[in-house]
């Protein structure tokens, strides 16, 4: 059955990704008072995009090809991991979060290597400013984790769930919360979204993500950005599992048991969704250089949730 | 010849190591060799391993170093010196008694010495030479004094009799000895404040010579530290494990920071060094702290030891791999490179590998052990411990912004370096290495990737060494499953790197395989997309100073660049501009405010006693009686 | 909070879609269309025009219509404007890095025939003279209607 449940993470992720970024899309065309592409717009350019030629730009190497595919890989992996419908993964004794989180570094180094591979300045330039937020992120995320597997005296994320379902009382303690902020800024700043990166954006010289891709296309194309929501899809599905685990399927879970977690992850991230998008109408983009505040700020809350936790001993476990 | 005989006497290394970790190999005393004292040798389960990981480096570079002089054409001292200089470090880590240690840790800097001062018709080879030699010289004092000191308190030269009388030494004298250990060793290790050698010698050495600076002489002085300050002098009190803990967190954040926006290849690679000692330090000094807890201090420790094993396998692979560069462009200025991909596969591949493990990346040889590192670091106990409370969180933000670092650092060596087109004519004139060479790099290489996917291959040795050091039990089990003693927690590196195989192929069928592949048209090479301008010329490119750029500023006040930007106006209007020139600047912080008024406090009381060396006779003879009569009236 | 009081208030002014039209004779690309805008030479007032098509009012998204950072991940090109010889090649090579299958759309009367500019001493001719048009869009400047009208029938939505 858990081999089972790994399987159907895996198609709900590969399935609900491209849905998420289109959600998103239209909560935030809704609120600017446009109609939007529709939920499946996403979906609709991903089919198209891997119909389309393949195109391999003069005097790139093999890093330039394999950079897709490897960050889809990651992904994927970090996908069937993660707790999403059930915490009875076989992978989870494999790779705990950090290992995850280095599995997400892995990906966005993939990235990064074929934005400079191209031999552009635009590839280099985003290459550099997505390598330098990554590198500050690392700390927030490190001590996040090492926030969260307090409790659990794991670091392993079935533990992390199984014990927050246990204990519910820590959601709401101050380490709890402060982690959350921190966790949340860390998976706005690595997935590109707004202050941090503008997705949408057209101008070269603001881009981040957008520019180290600017030379792929058609079917790697479409790999790359199904890549990219899958792993917003799954950060978000991550921080709904480890702040608000219930409905999460058990170990070796019933039928009954793993629809309610099919149901019960759906609806939180699609609530996450919603509201990160909400959030993204209403702030601008920062500049390159105020993002290290933002970093430090989050640093910040995660280095007070650890030490917090450590002095007011927390119970469980 | 010659670098058969290193290889060979690696080899030795390798063997007597890990006969050494399995049985230990007793006392073995060569009195005839030197006068009173004699050579004491004895090699145990720490010495083994230390063996070992210095005898496999030795015979990776052995292999290398043939065609690599004949390349560079050094000269034939350099070549015999290098065996010597293996076999001495050999000799620190098997030695027995305190005289031993102290002569083949000289005889090791001596040869050191004369390699790094290779190419002295070099300034900057003659300036890293006379850095290397003050420090060095500096550290050897440090730890003259402090095994003196040692042995005269507990009346023993062997390090066995140390071991059973030091603890019975007044505290007093036991931190003597640590501060002067951890300042001398420290200073091998690359660790702050005493790491200004490593950044200069290292790049300027001969290739063969920095990557057994790198890989295996720094770990002496780890070596050193697990000796004296974990082994002899047992667990000390808790400031001891604070200091290593702070000092390697320092140092690894100070490394990586200079490696991050370092664009010497090779001084890149050497700060690399000074972090990954900074982290070995601050598992040593988390082994110390936890001390109480057995199963994290055993956690601690593995993560140091494996670190260790990974870092001199992906360290001699990238100052190898940095060596073929040297040898098939001549640059060592990653701001010049480029384009080696296509010219330079294999070299290529080489310092991919080492860039992956230095990264601390999965599949990466260093994964693992930053892994333990970590897991050591949250698992220290919290109960009632106000100092563990304080200290451990920014320890694991230190070891996180470490990894982040060393990942931007490697993407910019590899990236820059290796990928895009090349930035001037010799690299792209480039040819791949001579075969020797190749040969060489491929030892280490594959060296990494045991590292990398098997680390529990180095299970059965580390085992031992921590048995030795810690007790029985409470080892962290290295298997296919790697599962932490005492603790919830475990992680699988070949799992992790099958499935990642798995899961690429799985991208590749959704990629090639999905419905719209029928009717797809052909691939295509194209153009690079200029938007619109005529053609991309490699200047265009971000270089390795425009990609740390970002990072620079935001460390500025760390890093103190010493940036100028000069504008000249036109003549006629001050609204436009003729010429603007931009230079920038970067060095060692600490070493400018820290040694340069030493330096200049040295030269100032130099010039005041010159005024006494007048070159008359008279003078000189009088100052002898002076003398003379001043030691007899003291020694009455 | 007085943001959201406003959003609300607004709520949507997107002019209502009539039926969707003819489609035109290219590639079928399933209801999406990603496109690169060129200008080849344009006085601006076409740009004025398009920024109406795409923004809130008209609304092109819905249709699956989106303007791109780069041509690699576009499905063609949105050209406005004569093509003056400075801007010919850039023309031909944004054309060139578009994968196929790619359309050409040409906006306003200048880009079909020159208009106004027609003889001028810059101009190296109509777009359809240096590369191949698919769709043409009429008009000094063209309405955003009649723009979105255009993209829908490349689109099929």
């Amino acid at each position: 059955m858990n081999v089972l449940v790994v399987v159907l993470q895996l198609v709900l992720v590969l399935v609900a990704a491209p849905l998420v970024i289109g959600a998103m899309r239209q909560v935030r065309a809704l609120l600017e008072g446009r109609c939007g592409g529709g939920v499946l717009q996403p979906w609709r350019d991903i089919r198209k995009q891997l119909g389309k030629q393949q195109i391999r730009p003069a005097g790139t190497t093999v890093i330039f090809l394999a950079a897709p595919p490897v960050l889809m890989a990651g992904t994927v992996v970090i996908a069937a991991t993660v707790p999403v419908v059930g915490t009875g993964s076989p992978l989870d004794s494999v790779a705990d979060l950090f290992a995850v989180v280095g599995l997400l570094l892995l990906g966005t180094v993939a990235l990064t290597l074929a934005g400079l591979d191209t031999g552009t300045a635009f590839g280099g330039m985003g290459a550099s400013r997505e390598v330098t937020i990554a590198a500050l992120v690392e700390p927030t995320i490190l001590l996040a984790v090492f926030a969260l597997s307090i409790p659990a005296h794991s670091a392993n994320l079935a533990a992390i769930v199984t014990n927050t379902v246990h204990h519910p009382g820590q959601v709401v303690s101050p380490a709890g919360v402060l982690a959350f902020v921190a966790l949340a800024v860390v998976i706005v700043a690595e997935t590109g979204r707004l202050p941090v990166d503008n997705p949408s954006t057209h101008l070269e010289l603001t881009m981040v993500h957008e520019a180290m891709v600017l030379e792929y296309a058609g079917p790697r194309l479409a790999l790359l950005e199904w890549a990219s929501g899958m792993r917003l899809t799954v950060l978000l599905a991550l921080l709904a599992n480890l702040f608000l685990p219930w409905g999460v399927a058990g170990h070796n879970p019933d039928a009954a048991a793993v629809f309610l977690g099919l149901v019960a992850i759906s609806v939180k991230v699609g609530v996450l969704a919603t509201l990160l998008a909400a959030g993204e109408v209403f702030v601008a983009k920062l500049r390159l250089f105020r993002v290290p505040e933002l970093l430090a700020g989050s640093f910040l809350l995660a280095l007070i949730a650890v030490t917090a936790s450590y002095f007011f001993s927390p119970v469980g476990g | 010849m010659t670098g058969g005989l290193t290889a060979a006497v690696g080899l030795t290394g390798v063997a007597v190591g890990l006969f050494g970790v399995v049985r230990g190999l007793g006392p073995v005393r060569i009195g005839w060799l030197v006068p009173l004292i004699g050579i004491r040798l004895q090699v145990d389960q720490l010495s083994g391993l230390f063996l070992a990981i210095t005898g496999a480096v030795a015979f990776a570079v052995g292999l290398y170093a043939v065609a690599y002089a004949r390349a560079e054409r050094l000269p034939r001292f350099a070549l015999w010196i290098l065996p010597l200089f293996v076999a001495a470090m050999l000799l620190v880590a098997s030695a027995g008694s305190v005289s031993t240690f102290l002569l083949a840790w000289e005889l090791m800097a001596g040869a050191s010495l004369v390699l790094v001062c290779t190419e002295h018709h070099r300034p900057a080879a003659r300036s890293a030479g006379v850095f290397y030699a003050v420090l060095t010289q500096l550290g050897f004092v440090a730890i003259l004094l402090a095994l003196s000191i040692l042995a005269a308190a507990t009346g023993t030269d062997s390090f066995a009799e140390l071991a059973h009388r030091a603890a019975t030494l007044p505290p007093a004298t036991r931190a003597v000895v640590f501060v002067l250990t951890v300042a001398g060793f420290g200073s091998k290790a690359g660790l702050l404040p005493l790491h200004a050698w490593l950044p200069r010698a290292h790049p300027e050495a001969p290739s063969p010579a920095s990557a057994l600076m790198s890989a295996a002489m720094v770990n002496l002085g780890i070596y050193g530290l697990v000796r004296f300050d974990l082994q002899v002098l047992g667990p000390g009190p808790r400031w001891w494990g604070l200091t290593l803990l702070v000092l390697g967190a320092l140092s690894a954040v100070y490394g990586v920071l200079h490696a991050a926006v370092a664009t010497d290849l090779k001084r890149l690679l050497a700060y690399s060094t000074t972090e990954n000692m900074g982290l070995i330090t601050l598992g040593l000094g988390a082994a110390l702290l936890t001390r109480s807890v057995p199963g994290v201090a055993a956690i601690a420790l593995t993560a140091s030891l494996l670190h260790l094993i990974g870092h001199a396998a992906f360290k001699t692979l990238g100052f190898l791999a940095a060596g073929s560069v040297l040898v098939a462009t001549g640059l060592r200025d990653i701001d010049r490179l480029g384009g080696l991909a296509r010219r330079m596969p294999a070299t290529t591949v080489a310092f991919g590998l080492a860039a992956l493990g230095a990264s601390g990346l999965p599949l990466g040889a260093g994964f693992v052990s930053e892994w333990l590192l970590l897991q050591a670091l949250i698992h220290a106990p919290h109960e009632g411990h106000t100092l563990l409370a304080l200290v451990m969180p920014p320890a694991v933000g230190a070891v996180a912004l470490t990894t982040g670092l060393g990942v931007a650092a490697m993407v910019k060596a590899f990236g820059v370096g290796f990928l895009a087109r090349p930035r001037s004519d010799a690299a792209a004139e480039a040819v791949e290495a001579p075969t020797g060479m190749l040969a060489g790099m491929a030892v280490a290489a594959a060296a990494c990737v045991v590292c990398a996917v098997a680390p529990a291959a180095s299970g059965p040795l580390l085992r031992d060494v921590l048995h030795q050091l810690l007790g029985a039990g409470s080892a962290p089990r290295l298997g296919l499953l790697l599962r932490l003693p005492g603790a919830a927690g475990s992680v699988s590196a070949t799992v992790l790197a099958a499935a990642m195989g798995v899961a690429v192929l799985l991208a590749l069928a959704l990629a090639l395989a999905a419905t719209g592949a029928r009717r797809r048209p052909s691939a295509v090479d194209a153009p690079l997309w200029t938007c619109g301008a005529e053609r991309l010329t490699p200047r265009m490119q971000y270089t390795a100073t425009s990609f740390a750029q970002p990072l620079q500023r935001v460390f500025d006040d760390v890093l103190r660049p010493d940036t100028d930007v000069r504008i000249d106006h036109h003549a006629e209007s001050r609204y436009l501009l003729s010429r603007v020139a931009y230079s920038g600047r970067l060095t060692d912080a600490i070493e400018d405010r820290l040694y340069w008024p030493v330096v200049r406090l040295v030269r100032t009381v130099a010039r005041g006693l010159r005024r006494a060396h007048s070159g008359s006779v008279h003078l000189y003879l009088a100052y002898g009686a002076i003398g003379l009569l001043l030691v007899l009236v003291l020694a009455r | 909070m007085g943001w959201l009081r406003r959003i609300r208030r607004t709520g949507r002014f997107v002019q209502p879609a009539g039926s969707a039209p003819e489609r035109a004779s290219v590639p079928d690309l399933n209801g999406s269309l990603q496109l690169r805008h060129v200008d080849a030479g344009s006085c601006n007032g076409c740009e004025i025009e398009l920024s109406g098509a795409f923004g809130p009012v008209y609304d092109a998204e819905r249709f699956g219509a989106r303007l791109v950072a780069s041509p690699r991940h576009a499905d063609g090109l949105l050209v406005t404007g004569v093509v003056t010889h400075n801007m010919a090649g850039p023309l031909r090579d944004t054309l060139e890095a578009v994968p196929h299958p790619r359309v050409v759309i040409a906006i306003g009367d200048c880009a079909r025939n020159c208009g106004v500019f027609a003889a001028g001493y810059g101009v190296a001719g109509a777009v359809r003279d240096v590369v191949p048009v698919d769709v043409e869009v009429p008009g000094c400047p063209p309405t955003p209607d009649q723009i979105l009208t255009a993209l829908r029938s490349v689109s099929g939505r």
